[in-house]
């Protein structure tokens, strides 16, 4: 019992990061990490439950109580090994993963008190792991001699080519960017998430002896049939992901200085925008940007705006409780600058004769009965237009899957959302030896629901291409 | 990485390059394009498939130098690399027996049409290429037109060559004659092409177009390339290249095209300054 009270004593380590007037200023990331001191305290707080509820709420299982324990005992190398049985790339989910949602959400510890910080214990081995160049590889078991396609390089299909690896299989990637990581290379902006960290982790697949194919667009230069039937491949995942952006559809639209978040972001992040002119691709530098939508990509754009220099607001159509995005994202973005125009639903983009933007007309909105969703609906409020005097619309509204192997695979059975439909506990296609994950399934989702599909779906191709039971994966 | 197999001036500024890419040549099709960038820094910028060797496992682009990523590009050499290249993208062009085929190029456009020329040959059609240039010394491809077309007709803005005019004016001057076109094709600044669209309209003939707006990625993920076609929101790089020139907002177009003008300008202005022969530029 005098344990117990002592943990409950500790509060809730936060990590050291940069100040909001400072860091407004650069991409550099904005927390710096525990300290070695700082981590060893905070995994001094959980409590090593007999039947843990953190490891069922995390995608893909990682045995967060055995990497905590070794984290207090100061083994942090050990700690980031064990993570990595079940994670292929923690350094990110440590980052990026809603944890109050999953592991943190149902940490026992915070029923009465602040949960663990169980995403920055993961962020923080894994982050000592890559400082300490101790990243080790696992030995491998033979190799069966059978061979994969995963299309697409995104949390999906790095997750599927790291676990078919250590199963013996070889494994190519067919990414059609010119750098291996979806969405955490065009999407999440180097403040979140430093491309570095991705590419070490695409390093350490390659080290596992994954081949990654860059440049490679599939359903145009082979179609997933000759994947399967000319060029050798036993089996196919298909993780490519949700590309296409929507956009509201309401006038002005194709303004110059409306753009999608899909644009706005991977001008910033992929190409280097920010560092124009040492990278070629200019950026979107504007004064005053109104960004709509209320998720983790409005929140993202927001904050890359503002270090562009400009002001920034989010419009968002319902209120603040009723955002999609991470309450630490708001927060940030909050602490950073960013204003909100909430319960409030653009309806128009004006322009001068030059097409170019001059000002968004707004709606003010008030909540009504709860929709399918539960939310309570958003309803305009008569005579409340205003306009907005903008000079840059950033659409973050969502996106929708990528229609490319869909439209050149035609036995491939998709939703009348354009999604891929697969077995649940499979994650196999309408066509065998196919399999699929991640938003080209969900729509869009997360990192780490992708990552779970992925691994769901590599247990299911082992099975498959060891000519075992799909369905009862061992 | 992408070697560049051959590179020489065809025209003063006016660029052939053919680049090492079996994925891409094994697939090309009339129409499509690529997206390149020059090193790790650069901008992807789109470049339309001149022709291509699947054999060979050999793509041919046309290149100008016309902004900061299309210059580091003519200033490498044969046998030198070039970092990434991608297609072929865009839905191919239709290729059909439609008769008689026109093709209106000018500038980038008069290597652009030779591989459509071919395949609308080859699918039975009489093909007429009509190349514009400012003056003589810009034309190129010929013997490799001529050999492609059953006629081709070459014009000078100037008059040093060939019909003084556009392209286009050919185009018009047939349709008045009451020649039979039954399909036209424009591939070059946007200039020619909505002329091209403009003339061919009171004939009812069929006018595709080849738009290439600023794009990121080329599969339908930025949404930059946007263009509206017949009232509807079409992604350029998905849905097209090619357009129903009756169809297309060029007003919209040209806006958007020029939207980065200026940050190019900057780029240019802030490296060391080149030496190169000549240099036009067909942007209208």
């Amino acid at each position: 019992m005098a344990q117990a009270a002592k943990k409950k004593d500790i509060p809730r380590q936060l990590m050291p990061e940069q100040a909001p007037e400072d860091r407004v200023n650069n991409f550099e990331e904005v927390p710096y990490g525990f300290t070695p001191a700082l981590a060893m305290l905070e995994a001094s707080r959980c409590i090593r439950c007999k039947k843990p509820k953190c490891v069922p709420a995390c995608p893909v299982n990682v045995d967060i109580p055995a990497f905590v324990a070794l984290i207090q005992e100061g083994k942090f190398l050990e700690a980031a090994r064990q993570i990595k049985q079940d994670n292929a790339l923690p350094a990110v989910c440590g980052r990026v993963c809603p944890q109050e949602e999953q592991c943190e959400g149902s940490c026992a510890i915070g029923v009465k008190h602040e949960p663990v910080a169980i995403g920055r214990l993961e962020r923080f081995a894994a982050d000592y792991e890559r400082h300490h160049a101790a990243v080790t590889l696992p030995e491998l078991p033979p190799k069966t001699g059978k061979r994969v396609a995963v299309v697409g390089g995104g949390p999906a299909g790095l997750t599927v080519a790291g676990d078919l690896m250590r199963k013996g299989h070889y494994v190519t990637v067919f990414e059609a960017l010119q750098e291996p990581g979806g969405v955490l290379m065009y999407g999440i902006p180097e403040f979140r998430l430093p491309k570095e960290i991705v590419r070490a982790e695409v390093d350490y697949l390659r080290q596992l002896g994954v081949e990654f194919v860059l440049d490679y667009v599939v359903g145009r230069n082979s179609t997933i049939r000759e994947l399967l039937d000319d060029e050798g491949y036993h089996a196919v995942f298909v993780g490519t992901g949700a590309g296409l952006p929507s956009f509201m559809e309401m006038p002005g639209e194709n303004l110059i200085g409306v753009y999608s978040a899909n644009e706005y972001l991977t001008r910033a992040n992929l190409m280097k925008a920010y560092l124009f002119p040492e990278y070629d691709t200019p950026p979107i530098r504007r004064q005053r940007v109104a960004v709509i939508g209320g998720g983790n990509v409005a929140m993202d754009s927001a904050r890359t705006a503002l270090r562009l220099g400009g002001e920034v607001t989010i419009v968002y159509r319902r209120a603040r409780e009723q955002m999609p995005a991470r309450t630490e994202e708001v927060h940030h973005a909050e602490q950073e600058g960013v204003k909100f125009s909430l319960l409030t639903n653009p309806t128009r983009v004006l322009g001068d004769a030059r097409h170019r933007v001059t000002g968004m007309e707004c709606i003010q909105m008030e909540l009504g009965e709860p929709d399918e969703s539960g939310r309570r609906r958003p309803v305009p409020k008569q005579g409340s237009e205003f306009v907005m005097e903008v000079d840059t619309v950033i659409v973050a509204i969502g996106n929708k899957p990528n229609p490319l192997v869909p439209r050149t695979t035609p036995e491939l059975q998709v939703t009348k959302w354009g999604t891929v439909v697969t077995e649940p506990q499979t994650m196999q296609t309408s066509i065998p030896g196919v399999f699929a994950g991640g938003d080209i399934v969900s729509g869009a989702a997360t990192v780490i629901l992708a990552m779970g599909q992925g691994r769901i779906a590599a247990r299911a191709m082992d099975a498959y291409l060891r000519g075992e039971d799909v369905a009862q994966p061992h | 990485m992408f070697e560049i197999i051959k590179k020489h001036e065809v025209a003063p500024n006016v660029h052939e390059i053919i680049i090492r890419a079996p994925a891409i040549a094994k697939k090309a099709r009339p129409g499509q394009f690529v997206i390149m960038m020059v090193d790790e820094k650069s901008e992807r910028v789109p470049y339309t498939l001149a022709d291509w060797d699947r054999a060979a496992g050999t793509v041919t682009l046309v290149v100008q130098e016309m902004g900061q990523s299309s210059r580091k590009l003519v200033m490498l050499r044969t046998g030198d690399h070039v970092a990434h290249l991608v297609g072929p993208l865009g839905v191919p062009l239709e290729i059909d027996h439609f008769g008689t085929v026109a093709l209106a190029a000018g500038c980038y456009g008069i290597g652009a049409i030779l591989g459509i020329a071919r395949a609308m040959k080859a699918a039975g059609n009489r093909v007429i290429s009509i190349v514009e240039a400012d003056s003589q010394y810009l034309h190129y491809f010929r013997a490799e037109l001529e050999a492609a077309s059953d006629e081709l007709i070459q014009t000078t803005i100037d008059g040093s060559n060939g019909v003084k005019g556009h392209s286009v004016d050919i185009v018009k001057r047939k349709l008045e004659s009451g020649e039979s076109i039954d399909r036209v094709i424009a591939v070059g600044c946007l200039f020619v092409m909505m002329l091209a669209g403009k003339v061919t309209k009171p004939y009812g003939v069929k006018t595709f177009v080849a738009l290439n707006p600023i794009m990121l990625d080329g599969t339908g993920m930025c949404g930059a390339c946007r263009v509206n076609v017949g009232g509807q929101t079409l992604f350029a790089c998905v849905d097209g290249p090619f357009f129903d020139a009756h169809a297309v907002d060029w007003g919209e177009l040209r806006d958007r095209r020029v939207a980065y003008s200026n940050e190019e300008i900057d780029a240019v202005a802030s490296t060391a300054p080149v030496e190169h022969r000549g240099s036009r530029s067909c942007m209208a």
